[in-house]
């Protein structure tokens, strides 16, 4: 009997797993067909002939490269920035006393609740006034810093021992070097798990650089691959490859940072 | 006295860059929204300030009497209504079947069903585009096996949600299983133990150790997806572009179209508002039934 249980909790996991990875199976085994392969019946499941022909087109004259590039330059710059200034900003919350500290902190956790949306229209408005429409200094913008980011440091910055600091202080440290040599150090895990999560966060975001980014050049992947699929909707394999090429960095870089993704995710439920 | 003032000057040198980005670039721009949601602040505006109106509730006014403003909350609504319940349960039914006893392979099983929700929404919602296709999609392939017809899922209307919810369900299942699986693990072993001396079956344990166990968490999880899925845009912008017969424009779908397509500015600022307006309502309301429900279980 229970080994018929145990067969059937493995069988169906195995079904709802295969289920879950096949539609990115499938995107993998389409972007490899010549084009035209996939729109036949029945569809075919894997490539007769593979070729790399689409991957060779988008990446040279198809100008997913240039969107690669892009999207990579902004995440990076993106993940970079809101790092640091998110865990200084935690650490100055968690740690050091100022006037109006706990005020400040109370304000933004009351503002979690606002949705980004409701910011996008007048700030498109501000950076066209600033002339930053259709810059990568527009896209990053709202992603320089983030008041879940700072609670995620605060959170663990103050689990850390006040005498640490002090010790420090004593020895005539300054704030700025206890942040740096004492801080930075031990909140390594949290801030990996931030950048992962910064990161993957913002090369995946569509909404706000469809918004900002008018011009082809400066598209990133996603909304690249949006335009993509409005022009080239019979295109299915070289859509596929499109796909992969979005897909796969993110994929690779969740598999071998999976545990401090987990992480973040699992210290962002507890902030409800 | 001195190291104070020079630990307030830090925390706040330390603090300001952070702050300034986040007033400057969020809290400057929702007052703004606030504002501009009160003007008529259109293509004219856009090229010339003077153009501009104080407009009052106008737009508010307008859109609460515009049937695609309604249309728009009630797809959005659909979306979370059935979307919501099937997102958590299935991330339920998956942390569950992970967090057996007998379940072998974990972090195999657990990885791939939680790789979905890492890609990149744009991206899969093409992939699912070509999937559920009426004729060279592996859906109608696959179903044909079992016999059932072909569906033109996101060409018919009364399909085109589910088919948008269906694609929200696979995306979103690995982030709140995590969840659930952290909770389910923090449910004392002895619970079950005991239980199963009295002679409880599967399901009796389930339901009366597992579930109360997991009640705190599962309105949380609840809580944030419904946020979240209020926040429905990319999916029916790639897969759909709101139609069929408008049958998939969400509500920031319809902020989207009215602010960059038609230039609305005003009135777009002002769906938003009602956006967040409706997010608040409802996410209040679950917080209040959940406390109800299991006494001091979420704040």
């Amino acid at each position: 009997m229970k080994a018929v249980v145990a067969w059937a909790v493995n069988g169906a996991l195995a079904v709802v797993s295969l289920l879950a990875l096949l539609p990115l199976l499938w995107m993998v085994s389409a972007s490899f067909m010549p084009a035209g392969a996939a729109s036949t019946y029945p569809p075919p499941w894997w490539p007769a002939e593979p070729t790399l022909v689409h991957y060779r087109h988008l990446l040279g004259e198809g100008g997913i490269g240039r969107a690669f590039v892009n999207s990579l330059g902004i995440a990076c710059v993106a993940t970079a920035v809101s790092t640091l200034l998110n865990a200084a900003a935690g650490h100055a919350f968690a740690k050091l006393r100022f006037p109006g500290r706990d005020r400040v902190f109370a304000f933004m956790l009351a503002a979690l609740v606002i949705p980004g949306q409701v910011a996008m229209l007048p700030l498109f408005l501000m950076l066209k006034g600033m002339g930053l429409v259709n810059s990568w200094a527009g896209v990053l913008v709202p992603s320089l810093a983030g008041i879940f980011g700072i609670f995620l440091v605060r959170q663990v910055a103050r689990s850390i021992p006040d005498e640490l600091l002090e010790a420090a202080r004593i020895d005539g440290a300054s704030e700025l070097r206890i942040f740096v040599l004492v801080m930075l150090p031990l909140l390594r895990p949290v801030l990996a798990t931030l950048a992962v999560l910064a990161f993957l966060g913002s090369w995946n975001d569509f909404m706000w650089p469809l918004i900002v980014l008018t011009d082809g050049d400066l598209h990133t992947l996603p909304v690249a691959l949006a335009s993509m699929t409005r022009e080239h909707v019979q295109d299915i394999e070289m859509m596929m490859a499109g796909a992969v090429i979005t897909v796969l960095p993110v994929l690779l870089l969740f598999l071998a940072l999976q545990r401090h993704y987990l992480q973040g995710l699992l210290m962002g439920s507890v902030k409800g | 006295m001195k190291a104070r003032t020079r630990q307030a000057l830090a925390g706040w040198c330390l603090a300001a860059p952070a702050l300034v980005v986040i007033a400057l670039f969020f809290f400057v721009p929702v007052i703004g929204g606030l504002a501009l949601s009160l003007t008529d602040f259109d293509i004219y505006a856009l090229a010339d300030l003077r153009n501009l109106r104080f407009a009052g509730l106008d737009n508010y006014a307008r859109l609460l009497s515009q049937p695609l403003f309604w249309s728009a909350m009630g797809n959005t609504a659909y979306f979370v209504g059935v979307g919501v319940p099937l997102s958590v349960g299935l991330s339920l039914a998956a942390a569950v079947l992970l967090e057996s006893r007998l379940t072998r392979f974990k972090p195999l099983w657990r990885t791939a069903l939680f790789a979905p929700m890492v890609t990149t929404v744009v991206a899969v919602a093409v992939v699912w585009r070509y999937l559920v296709h009426v004729k060279y999609g592996l859906f109608n392939e696959m179903l044909g096996w079992v016999g059932v017809d072909p569906v033109d899922w996101l060409g018919d209307p009364r399909w085109s949600m589910p088919t948008v919810i269906a694609f929200a369900a696979w995306k979103n299942l690995g982030g709140n299983m995590i969840i659930l699986i952290a909770a389910l693990q923090a449910i004392p072993q002895d619970l079950h133990e005991a239980a199963r001396i009295d002679g409880a079956s599967a399901w009796a344990r389930f339901r009366h150790v597992t579930l109360p166990g997991l009640a705190p968490t599962l309105m949380l999880v609840t809580i944030l997806t419904t946020a979240g899925y209020f926040q429905l845009f990319a999916e029916p912008y790639v897969m759909t572009q709101g139609g069929p017969l408008q049958s998939t424009v969400s509500v920031l779908y319809l902020m989207y179209e009215e602010g960059f397509r038609w230039w609305n500015l005003g009135a777009a600022s002002a769906v938003a508002f009602l956006l967040f307006i409706v997010i608040l309502a409802v996410t209040r309301v679950l917080s209040w039934a959940a406390a109800r429900w299991q006494p001091g279980a979420v704040t």
